[in-house]
């Protein structure tokens, strides 16, 4: 049955997909590319471009994507829920471990070491997602002063409304019309 | 540890959970690091279902473990929020809108990539995320600062400058930041 080997062969790639984002991507490539040629080299690199503008992790549309057009609906369902079988599983494990054992030394000292760790991760996501806002790129931009004015002008008036104590998803939303109607706007 | 898994939860709170959940993902462009400010934002900041200290932990166990951090994150912050199937909602909520949206891309992969308006959108919500991402930061940042612990304080410089500057894997500074913390940060004034 496809759906048993996609659902199996991904929750491999899930399990050991260690490091998150594009450190799955070679793990998923062997199994759909080089073993079982689901997709071709360059559909697979498509998704990298599809993901970069769509919601959802990377190994998520992958397995998503690859799933759909190896067996349809039914196929995309199977892959991923494949790919993200190991981590529920796992994950609520150390969950409970995490409950019954982070009070102790040397656990509560790999975890105060870690917390600030994850702040800094957060800042480089901040400062990546500025320049793209601004630059239209996650690398330095060549040209500091070739601002994307629509961006600065949307990122302004979230960060207003953010402060205004407004919620996630109000902001998400009028963030995206907004970005329609500049848009739309600078057309004319 | 205070109390176990928030389990007894009235099926308010789970629509709730599911519904923002669901949204952040759908509208969260890029993946990976960047929904996990936004959850944090809904569930520490918005909700208070769960404390600030406790989502890093657990965020930080998400970075750890083998998987995609984004789901790895609702399923642990889930648990903790309301037991299995806290976790169960959460990740579901989490995976439904890129599946969703990538079945429907799939048969129009081309249509969608080169129309305009939704690249305005998309550009629109990129910036909304932003401003988000950056609260949350300084937030943090400000958080760790107020406490004025070098240690942590050097952690969050070095691991920035490591990552964000020279590109250096991300499982390397979580093993390097973890055996810091092992050897020299086991005092509760670090809690």
């Amino acid at each position: 049955m496809i759906y048993i080997i996609l659902f199996l062969e991904f929750a491999k790639a899930g399990l050991f997909c260690v490091g998150g984002g594009y450190a799955s991507m070679p793990l998923i490539q062997a199994v759909v590319v080089d073993q079982y040629h689901w997709l071709s080299l360059r559909e697979f690199i498509d998704i990298f471009t599809i993901s970069q503008m769509t919601p959802g992790p990377i190994g998520v549309n992958a397995a998503t994507f690859a799933g759909n057009k190896i067996a349809g609906i039914l196929g995309a369902v199977s892959a991923t829920a494949g790919f993200v079988f190991p981590s529920f599983i796992l994950g609520i494990l150390l969950a409970m471990l995490f409950y019954k054992y982070g009070d102790i030394g040397p656990i509560r000292g790999i975890l105060n070491g870690l917390r600030p760790a994850v702040v800094a991760l957060i800042i480089g996501a901040g400062f990546s997602f500025i320049l793209l806002a601004l630059w239209n790129s996650e690398a330095m931009p060549s040209d500091w002063a070739a601002v994307d004015l629509r961006g600065g002008i949307i990122l302004l008036l979230a960060i207003i409304a953010i402060r205004k104590k407004q919620g996630v998803i109000p902001v998400l939303l009028g963030s995206g019309i907004l970005g329609l109607v500049i848009g739309i706007l600078q057309q004319y | 540890m205070d109390s176990q898994t928030n389990s007894a939860r009235g099926n308010h709170f789970y629509r709730a959970l599911f519904i923002s959940t669901f949204v952040i993902s759908a509208f969260t462009v890029g993946g990976g690091f960047v929904i996990i400010p936004l959850l944090k934002a809904k569930y520490v900041d918005e909700y208070g279902w769960i404390k600030d200290k406790e989502a890093l932990d657990l965020v930080a166990i998400a970075q750890s473990m083998p998987g995609v951090v984004a789901a790895n994150a609702s399923i642990l912050l889930g648990y903790r929020m309301a037991g299995v199937l806290g976790a169960a909602i959460a990740l579901l909520a989490t995976i439904l809108p890129p599946l969703i949206t990538l079945t429907a891309i799939s048969f129009a992969y081309e249509a969608f990539a080169s129309n305009p308006y939704i690249q305005m959108i998309l550009k629109g919500m990129q910036c909304g995320a932003t401003a988000l991402i950056v609260n949350v930061a300084i937030d943090l940042l400000s958080k760790q600062i107020k406490k004025g612990l070098l240690l942590p304080l050097m952690i969050i410089a070095g691991t920035f400058t490591a990552n964000f500057f020279f590109d250096v894997n991300i499982m390397l500074l979580v093993l390097i930041d973890g055996l810091i913390g092992l050897f020299f940060m086991r005092s509760h004034k670090f809690d």
